[in-house]
């Protein structure tokens, strides 16, 4: 059997957020929390998708909204536990196990904390392998399963439970909800039964993001090339190193959308890179050229030591790898692409695997 | 005619510099920085005096910079037991105040913290009223724990600060006038733990920073040198020395600042590459509107996460001690060095270690020592060497540089000498005149910042309205710090919408800077 300990959350903090492809916000808050939680709970038991019973139900934990403003209005900690149980009762079922809903800083640490309170294991599974911005961009509905029942949940006790006829649907009241509860929520989500969960969820991302944290932290300890430990624990590809020489952040279209520039040092000198982000790196063109679009992930990490810059934190003058790493199968499906594909982004690019574009500069 | 004086008390060395009115350096010097600060500060104020030959009356402004402050935290020396109160509920219990912190910090500092009600939402809207019998009840728990400075922080007090002022008045009433406050509020950045972190650290160094800012006062008065005071702060700008008094944490990244300051001032120019070399490293660093270009990541004080912002510095292992080794020839140049025993470890001093400056001797870069005792090394050896420093210099230019043309290198510091003319990336290399003492200058010129850090809603006002607001907010608080308002300028404007939202939330970072007010 497989526990979470304190010491393992440093390891799938920093290894989530490399899968949040820039966005998922900041780890620290969550990292505190369920470091805290298992401190007075003790650890959290890991369980595989084929663990979980087929007629058996798990609740994805979630925090949605702001990362930035939760930095500032911490949570309660009442509040995943409280939208978990809310959305049991309202079933009239009790869940086996806690899921994550994507990878990322915060929504990979958020349900180890709620798990650790609940006494409940947790699924090393989730819906995204990566993380997304909007509610239906998961693999689960991509298999039909619904968002909805789902709960949400404040710091000040206030709840809300919503039912909907699509999961688009969902996404926009469950927004609008956490608008009004002044920009951060706790959600639970996309209740499902173990078979479904075998079906539909991207499988192993908890210990996946822990191997990856484990091998930047240890390369830092040791004083090894982090980057090439990065590269070969997601089995990925460096995309650039490069200097950003801008940040364009385009404020009027409703949500950020934004393009970093970069200009090449070392190795890449003489080229340019171009990223184009909203909440999550989406597209990384060379000279006009894609070396690596959504849904495979796109990573900025620090040259130096290889941690990830989520996309609000990237600034002029930082010294970047940009790191590439290889999508869910279950994405680079006609519906998968549908739902989460460089066109659905507006992007004017059709995709091609990131290991197809990579052979093609070569 | 008035003077400035400057001075930078850093790790090893005490300089001072005098300017004149039209920034004129009319005397410095370099002294050794004693464990007191006082003694070293006053060793370095009667050279410089007596070196210029003014009249101490005549001083108008002194500025001291120091690292006092954080070299206090790094060791637990001296440090208040600080108690804590958190305006934060129901949001908050989720991440207790003093998370993380070391152990040893926790146990000079006494720890002890209350969450009571309230906050603002990022609005400005109420999170929740405070209770003032909660918080009457949580000072007085705080004064039996024995604490000796309290630190208050509040969920968006950056936003509106009210309910931290109500707490302070509160708190003073309770525990007395005189009781050092600190309020987060006035650290600010937004990211409440970093923002406590700060605010607690202040507390506990209140007591040290007051004494030994007296002390300089002091120094400064047996000079007969009746001078406005004012201390450096981390983003090279001043604040007064009542006001550093109060909130001495601000001090605690000016060291590098300064010496980046000080290179712009030295040379008139505002968008260069600066490079301090010293005798073990090189820290190059860029000055952008003639700051220092911040880095983003967070600093750790003595093992504590804060909010503040240092220079974004690349630290070179290149220096005037280096060591230079060949194998299999090649030539290497450093990390290793012999620092400070370069007078007698080096060559040209007799000694039996090859360093950087030797072969810059060699090479006939300059005079120093005894030339003889490097004749033996072969031309293409030094050749070789110098083409190593160039190329270590020049793969950091690059690093650092964000724009495709060549910026000006300006190069301070002790080592500056190592550095050739002529470098690739760089559209000039200056070593302007006393680079040895950039710092202590940086200080002497220092101007006068406001800034303000928020999240506002920009559907209802309007983008343009909102960036008029952010900006004269800004400019209202540098005024407020004694800058003359005729020379105000925006010298930082990040605008950052919050991510998984519609754009109506945008965070602004302003930051304006003018001259001190005459």
């Amino acid at each position: 059997m497989i526990y979470l300990t304190e010491e393992d959350l440093d390891y799938i903090a920093v290894g989530a957020a490399i899968l949040g492809a820039g966005g998922g916000g900041d780890p620290y808050v969550g990292k505190l929390m369920a470091k805290q939680a298992i401190k007075k709970h003790g650890k959290v038991r890991l369980i595989t998708a084929d663990e979980v019973p087929d007629d058996e139900i798990v609740i994805p934990s979630a925090m949605m909204g702001a990362p930035s403003v939760m930095l500032e209005k911490l949570p309660n900690g009442n509040e995943p536990e409280n939208a978990f149980r809310s959305l049991e009762k309202y079933l009239g079922k009790k869940a086996y196990a806690v899921i994550p809903i994507e990878a990322g800083g915060l929504n990979s640490t958020i349900p180890i904390y709620t798990a650790a309170c609940l006494g409940l294991p947790l699924v090393d599974a989730d819906g995204m392998g990566r993380a997304f911005p909007e509610l239906p961009m998961t693999t689960f509905s991509v298999g039909g399963i619904s968002a909805t029942p789902m709960v949400v949940c404040d710091e000040k006790g206030n709840k809300m439970v919503i039912e909907t006829v699509t999961n688009a649907w969902a996404e926009t009241l469950a927004r609008t909800a956490t608008i009004a509860m002044g920009l951060s929520s706790m959600i639970a989500i996309y209740c499902m039964n173990g078979s479904q969960l075998k079906k539909f969820s991207v499988k192993g991302t908890i210990s996946f993001a822990k191997a990856i944290g484990k091998r930047l932290i240890e390369a830092n300890k040791e004083k090894t090339d982090p980057i090439e430990g990065l590269l070969e624990v997601t089995k990925g590809f460096n995309l650039f190193e490069g200097k950003i020489t801008d940040v364009q952040r385009d404020l009027t279209t409703g949500f950020v959308r934004g393009k970093v520039l970069m200009e090449g040092i070392e190795s890449c000198k003489g080229s340019n890179f171009q990223l184009d982000f909203q909440n999550e790196n989406l597209a990384g063109t060379i000279d006009g050229i894609p070396v690596a679009l959504t849904p495979d992930l796109i990573t900025v990490l620090d040259k130096e030591k290889g941690f990830p810059i989520t996309t609000e934190n990237l600034k002029y003058g930082q010294r970047v790898v940009v790191l590439g790493i290889p999508c869910d199968s279950f994405w680079r499906t006609e519906a998968g692409l549908a739902q989460v594909g460089p066109r659905y982004f507006k992007y004017d690019y059709d995709y091609t695997p990131i290991e197809k574009l990579a052979a093609g500069r070569k | 005619m008035k003077y400035r004086l400057g001075i930078d008390v850093g790790g090893t060395n005490t300089d001072a510099v005098i300017l004149d009115e039209n920034n004129k350096v009319v005397a410095k010097c370099k002294e050794a920085t004693t464990s007191d600060i006082s003694t070293g500060i006053t060793k370095a104020v009667k050279h410089v005096l007596k070196e210029s030959g003014i009249n101490p009356s005549d001083i108008a402004d002194a500025m001291l910079g120091t690292t006092h402050a954080t070299n206090a935290i790094v060791e637990r020396k001296g440090l208040s037991k600080v108690g804590v109160i958190r305006i934060s509920g129901p949001s908050g219990y989720a991440i207790p105040p003093f998370i993380e912190w070391p152990e040893d910090i926790l146990k000079v500092i006494n720890h002890f913290y209350v969450i009571v009600k309230g906050g603002y939402e990022y609005n400005g809207e109420l999170l929740s009223d405070i209770d003032e019998d909660e918080i009457r009840d949580a000072l007085k728990q705080i004064k039996d724990k024995g604490a000796e400075a309290l630190a208050i922080s509040g969920v968006f007090s950056l936003v509106n600060d009210e309910q931290e002022k109500a707490v302070a008045e509160l708190a003073h009433e309770v525990l007395g006038e005189d009781f050092p406050v600190t309020m987060s509020n006035e650290i600010g950045s937004i990211g409440i733990i970093e923002r406590e972190n700060a605010a607690i650290l202040n507390a506990a160094i209140r007591k040290l920073a007051d004494s030994a800012y007296s002390s300089f006062q002091d120094v400064l008065r047996s000079h007969n040198i009746e001078a406005d005071l004012f201390i450096t702060q981390n983003d090279g700008t001043l604040m007064s020395i009542e006001y550093a008094k109060q909130y001495p944490v601000l001090t605690i990244a000016s060291g590098p600042t300064n010496s980046l300051r000080g290179a712009a001032f030295l040379t008139g120019m505002k968008e260069a590459i600066v490079a301090d070399v010293g005798g073990t490293t090189t820290d190059v660093g860029v000055l952008s509107k003639g700051f220092p270009r911040e880095s983003s990541s967070a600093v750790e004080i003595g093992g504590v996460r804060t909010n503040f912002r240092m220079p974004d510095l690349i630290t070179l292992g290149l220096g005037g001690g280096s060591e230079v080794k060949s194998e299999n020839g090649k030539i290497t140049v450093g990390p290793q060095s012999v620092g400070y025993r370069i007078h007698t470890e080096a060559k040209i001093f007799g000694g039996n270690s090859l360093t950087a400056t030797d072969i810059a001797v060699a090479a006939g870069m300059f005079v120093l020592g005894d030339k003889t005792k490097v004749s033996n090394l072969s031309p293409e050896t030094v050749a070789d060497t110098i083409g190593v420093i160039k190329a270590m210099i020049e793969e950091v230019i690059d690093k650092m540089k964000t724009m495709a043309t060549d910026l000006p290198v300006i190069v301070v510091g002790g080592g500056s000498i190592l550095i050739p003319d002529s470098l690739v990336g760089a559209s000039q290399v200056i070593k302007p005149e006393h680079f040895e003492v950039a710092n202590a200058i940086g200080a002497a010129i220092s101007q006068v910042s406001g800034s303000i850090d928020g999240v506002y809603d920009i559907v209802t006002k309007g983008r343009e309205a909102v960036i008029e607001e952010v900006k004269a907010a800004a400019m209202a608080e540098a005024v407020k710090a004694g800058a003359d308002e005729s020379t105000l300028e925006i010298v930082e404007l990040e605008e950052i919408p919050l991510a998984y939202l519609p754009s109506n939330a945008v965070r602004f970072r302003v930051k304006a800077v003018g001259e001190l007010k005459r």
